[in-house]
């Protein structure tokens, strides 16, 4: 099961908490700057329990998908500018891995940030290369504990897909969450 | 100065994907705004972000890109774009435009029904 979606979004963030309720450890860094996961990263055999069943899969953290990198926007979080270029250089290797492990998803949670437009090109380009490619779409409206989040309007944008809405970051709504993952996985 | 370089529908969809994508990197990278007649399929779009990624260099810093439908109102349009991704995954779609622009120019685009508007980024001085 992939997580797929823009930088930030909180797909990282969600994978830790995924991998901290059910294997004890955590996945990969996160950061406040953008493309902190350059690479693919893949925790093997977790098991989610509910009641009498289980569910097991791979989950694999995924680059978040831009159109653009600047490496000046690096700079302006305070890099120096070769850290900069080779952090950019690093990001568009990691779009480049993403958009190349489409294929290999059995499923995939789409993590958006809910407080900005979910109606941008490149949602609609991951979601439609999802549906495209028949893969069951799950769509996490992530950081519902902030005040601008908006799950209302990330469900107007995805009439026809589960939204849940949740907080990876301080582990809010995580029940629906996994309920809604046996509801994918099934 | 703005170039606006307008692709018809004929003149895109007469090339292979390959050079389809190539093309529009190609005027992307030339700091042309293209403007094509219809949309790329969704396997298109991906190969497209990838190319783009490939190019990306100090001058070059991507692209902004938006499919705009001027005959549906924001929430169909979006509803009747995923509902038809299987249809159009092999045959295109001549419905509607898209506006490719390259980072250094185009800030962003907005789009609504009746409007698509382009916020570009001062030129430095």
């Amino acid at each position: 099961m992939g997580l797929y979606g823009p930088p930030n979004g909180g797909k990282t963030t969600l994978a830790n908490r995924i991998c901290e309720d059910w294997l004890g450890e955590t996945m990969g860094s996160v950061s406040r700057i953008a493309h902190e996961t350059r690479e693919i990263q893949i925790k093997e055999q977790i098991v989610v329990k509910s009641g009498n069943k289980e569910l097991m899969f791979n989950l694999v953290d995924t680059p978040g998908i831009a159109t653009k990198i600047d490496f000046e926007d690096f700079m302006k979080s305070g890099m120096k500018k070769e850290e900069a270029k080779k952090r950019a250089k690093e990001a568009t290797k990691g779009v480049i891995s993403s958009i190349k492990w489409l294929d290999e998803m059995d499923a995939v949670v789409v993590v958006l940030d809910s407080t900005k437009d979910p109606y941008s090109q490149v949602n609609i380009t991951i979601v439609g290369n999802l549906a495209a490619r028949n893969i069951p779409v799950l769509i996490a409206a992530n950081k519902v504990d902030l005040k601008k989040s908006n799950i209302e309007g990330v469900k107007e944008a995805f009439p026809q897909y589960d939204v849940i809405g949740i907080s990876a970051k301080y582990g809010n709504q995580l029940e629906d969450f996994y309920a809604a993952l046996f509801k994918l996985l099934d | 100065m703005l170039t606006l370089r307008f692709i018809p529908y004929n003149e895109i969809h007469a090339l292979s994907s390959y050079d389809r994508i190539k093309k529009i990197v190609d005027l992307a990278k030339e700091d042309q705004i293209i403007l094509i007649e219809g949309k790329l399929k969704k396997t298109e779009e991906v190969e497209l972000i990838k190319r783009t990624m490939e190019e990306i260099s100090d001058k070059f810093k991507g692209i902004e890109i938006a499919e705009v439908n001027p005959q549906e109102n924001k929430d169909v349009q979006f509803f009747q774009k995923v509902k038809d991704e299987v249809i159009n995954f092999l045959l295109g779609d001549r419905i509607g435009f898209t506006v490719i622009g390259p980072a250094t120019i185009v800030k962003e685009i907005k789009q609504d029904p009746n409007k698509i508007q382009l916020l570009t980024k001062d030129k430095k001085k």
